[in-house]
């Protein structure tokens, strides 16, 4: 399976500041895939070098087999783009809009444009200027998901939409998905990202810190676990692997690397074991790990 | 009212050096005018020479205002007045909306709104800080005339007059404001405004010795002119802009409490569902962005060329009544001598105005950019080029259309008066288009800084302002010539009253070239935002 988008050893600066510092990335074509991090990690700033906006400083892009600088005209028929912050005409209607960035790109499946416009309830006859930010982020989505193309980039797209309209955006994703569209989603809403992606890449200031399937990255990471035993819990926290042990009576909570999980249910079995619940760690955890910064890691590792 | 305080600071705050440069400009224009006069007409007989030149030119008149006195305060009164009058009108309106309706167009004003800000506190704080700089301009161009020698009573006349003029132009933005939700179009509206309060004072001025005045006192700058500094004040003229200024900010008021944040007095209107077949490209979308700037100059520009036409033929009539005024003028060209150089003198004035409509087409492609509208365009299989080019296109052609529409005007109004339409349009349109050379060069500092500098883009307009400094001021403040050699307008043929010389022109031509082709190069090369 060839990639969409491959990016090795990207570097950019403004000025002083590095906002990319030697990121690595591998989009396959045919996958949702996840670009997690905080604001001003440098999923933006990702992006424009991929639309070609910006130049990069060092590194190699490759987007749909093409150099996004230099090709960016013949590339940007095949994608379509959905700004973090989007900005319409003040003097234009969205139904304008939707149809002039369709064109734009070299068409736009009318039929696709009429339902999507039905289904984010989306009034296309208003002004730019009189549009909601949820609104104007509608009109980018249907402008965006009505056109015909192979690779879909976009940049927090759900960011001003209320839930159902999020639960409408997530089960055009699922059918885009169905008819193998490449979707780069760059998001810091968790959920969404893991209701969606097959994989994920999280970024932390320019670089990426942990790339891979949801699963794979999982095993990087603790599993929690509740339990309530017959006899005192308090031997938990000398185990291998144990973090974040709470105690109140019979019950006890902690956190267990991954790799040591079959050894510690194994030690735990012999405190006479009542109840047991365990659950993977959510994609907020394994988000909280990474951005976590190091003084809190520490104050955390004390707890134990 | 209550955070009309902190809204004026804040205001300050974010003007300071817009603010600067208006009080500047407008203080040190009249100024130096009246210290380049004292040692230029040094004596009465020099000035009555000036004098009398100017009230048996009706051009001079309708360009730049009536003469009521030839002492040095009225010589500057007359020279510099209007103008000063119709800029410090310019500074009012565009403050006042830039305030007022374009906070609420960005949103900004809702952030305020919900904190401890009473609902009439930014319109007040706009219109406080709009009026308080005129107010500061007169007060220091009153003591500085009087520093200079020139009487009390005409010192304050002037500066009342211009604190008067600023007082009704914020009321006339801070209405417009009220009307649309669009704060260009708030500023089209308060422009167009200031644009008939010129245009009557023409009309007026220029037919006095026809009764025609009364069209003057329509003009709230007309009335600058009625208040006479230094040629008789008459203290109750102050009165008229004190009575319409109160009109129009109770006005204003009164329909500020009766609309909601955000909306105008007109609801707006729905707009198609579907893009029409025009809006199919960056052309397209380029056309349907620039058309009503395009529109709107070029109606103002065309009318002002009518009425500097029709206020041509007024020559002749003078020197029907005079035959030794006739007789000199036949030493200076005759008639048509006289009118030429007019002709080659309006069109000057209207080039740096089509340079202004340059300047603006081609720097919407920065709005466009700091807005994050160009970023959606670009992400198509648009090429940085051709959205380029969208725009540019108009700083190019749109002056080619205005001076021809201004030149074609103009030149038949004055035909169709002394009965000459074959002979005279082609002259002026002659004069005005050989103008394009010089306002291109604007274009293509625009474009060039836009490729090369986008942060510094406001630079274009430093470059406007100095060619109507060197081209209006310099020869009367005798500034060297290098200095005015800087500017393009000084380069290009002052047709009809000298021949057309192709040598600086096409020099021109290839500087504009150069500069507009930096800048496309430069904009492809660049990071976007």
């Amino acid at each position: 399976m060839s990639n969409a988008i491959s990016i090795s050893g990207l570097v950019k600066n403004f000025g002083h500041v590095r906002a990319l510092d030697g990121l690595d990335l591998a989009v396959a074509t045919g996958e949702i895939h996840g670009f997690l991090g905080p604001n001003g990690a440098g999923k933006t700033t990702t992006i424009r070098v991929l639309l070609g906006l910006i130049r990069h400083d060092a590194g190699s892009v490759a987007l749909l087999d093409g150099d996004p600088w230099t090709q960016a005209t013949e590339l940007h028929r095949r994608l379509a783009y959905v700004p973090g912050d989007v900005m319409l005409w003040p003097n234009l209607s969205g139904g304008e809009v939707i149809d002039l960035l369709g064109r734009l790109r070299g068409g736009l499946d009318t039929s696709k444009k009429d339902k999507l416009l039905e289904r984010f309830d989306l009034d296309p006859t208003k002004k730019g200027r009189t549009y909601s930010k949820g609104n104007r982020q509608k009109v980018a989505l249907v402008a965006a998901l009505a056109s015909n193309v192979e690779l879909l980039i976009l940049d927090e797209p759900t960011a001003g939409l209320d839930p159902l309209m999020e639960a409408e955006f997530r089960a055009c994703m699922e059918e885009d998905r169905s008819n193998g569209r490449t979707v780069f989603l760059a998001s810091h809403i968790l959920a969404e990202v893991e209701a969606l992606c097959d994989r994920v890449s999280i970024v932390r200031k320019g670089k990426i810190v942990e790339s891979g399937t949801l699963a794979e990255l999982r095993h990087l990471t603790r599993t929690t676990i509740s339990a309530e035993v017959t006899s005192n819990p308090g031997s938990v926290v000398g185990f291998n692997g144990v973090h974040d042990v709470r105690v109140h009576d019979h019950k006890v909570d902690f956190e267990v690397d991954s790799d040591r999980l079959d050894e510690v249910v194994r030690s735990l079995a012999p405190l006479g074991v009542r109840s047991l619940v365990s659950h993977p760690p959510t994609l907020e955890e394994l988000f909280l790990r990474h951005y976590q910064d190091d003084v809190d890691l520490g104050s955390s590792e004390t707890e134990t | 009212m209550v955070g009309t305080g902190s809204l004026v600071r804040l205001i300050l705050q974010r003007d300071r050096l817009r603010l600067a440069v208006w009080v500047i400009l407008l203080v040190a224009v009249p100024l130096g005018t009246t210290s380049a006069f004292i040692e230029l007409y040094p004596d009465a007989a020099s000035r009555e020479q000036l004098a009398a030149t100017v009230s048996s030119s009706p051009s001079l008149v309708a360009v730049l205002g009536p003469l009521y006195d030839s002492s040095i305060g009225g010589l500057v009164t007359w020279r510099v007045g209007v103008i000063a009058a119709f800029l410090i009108g310019l500074m009012a309106v565009l403050t006042v909306i830039r305030h007022t309706r374009e906070e609420e167009e960005t949103g900004r004003r809702e952030l305020l709104g919900a904190t401890v800000i009473g609902r009439h506190a930014p319109l007040a704080a706009a219109l406080i800080v709009a009026i308080g700089a005129g107010v500061l301009i007169g007060l220091i161009l009153t003591g500085g005339f009087i520093g200079m020698g020139l009487p009390s009573a005409g010192s304050l006349a002037f500066g009342l007059g211009l604190a008067g003029v600023t007082a009704t132009f914020a009321g006339l933005g801070a209405v417009s404001a009220q009307l649309t939700e669009a704060s260009s179009s708030a500023k089209s509206i308060g422009v167009a405004g200031l644009g008939i309060a010129y245009l009557l004072r023409i009309a007026g001025d220029v037919g006095e010795s026809s009764g025609a005045l009364w069209v003057s006192w329509l003009s709230p700058i007309g009335w600058f002119s009625q208040l006479r500094p230094f040629a008789g004040e008459q203290w109750w003229v102050p009165a008229l802009w004190g009575g319409l200024t109160l009109m129009l900010v109770g006005g204003a008021f009164a329909v500020s409490s009766r609309r909601d944040v955000g909306a105008g007095a007109f609801p707006p209107r729905p707009g198609p569902a579907e893009a029409g077949p025009g809006l199919r490209s960056a052309s397209g979308l380029g056309w349907r962005l620039q058309r009503g700037a395009l529109l709107g100059w070029g109606l103002g520009l065309g009318v002002l060329g009518m009425v500097y036409g029709g206020a041509a033929d007024s020559i002749g009539d003078m020197l029907e009544g005079s035959p030794q005024l006739a007789q000199i003028f036949e030493q200076m060209g005759g008639e048509q001598g006289l009118t030429d150089t007019y002709f080659s003198f309006v069109v000057g004035v209207i080039a740096l105005l089509a340079a202004a409509y340059a300047i603006r087409a081609v720097l919407r492609l920065r709005v466009e950019e700091e807005n994050l509208r160009a970023e959606p365009v670009l992400a198509t299989a648009t090429p940085r080029s051709r959205w380029a080019w969208s725009h540019l296109v108009y700083g190019l052609a749109g002056p080619v259309l205005i001076l021809a529409l201004a030149g074609v005007l103009g030149g038949l109004t004055y035909g169709l008066i002394s009965d000459d339409v074959t002979g005279q349009v082609p002259r002026v349109l002659a004069a005005a288009m050989v103008q394009l050379p010089a306002v291109w060069i604007l274009t293509g500092i625009a474009m060039a800084l836009y490729g090369l500098a986008p942060r510094h883009v406001g630079l274009s307009w430093g470059a406007l302002i100095a060619c109507l400094v060197l081209g209006q001021l310099g020869q009367i403040l005798q500034f060297p010539q290098w200095t005015l050699n800087l500017s393009p307008f000084t380069h290009v043929p002052n047709f009809p009253a000298q021949e057309i010389e192709m040598v600086p022109m096409v020099l021109l031509l290839l500087v504009a070239i150069a500069l507009t082709g930096a800048g496309l190069i430069g904009f492809r090369r660049r990071d976007i935002g």
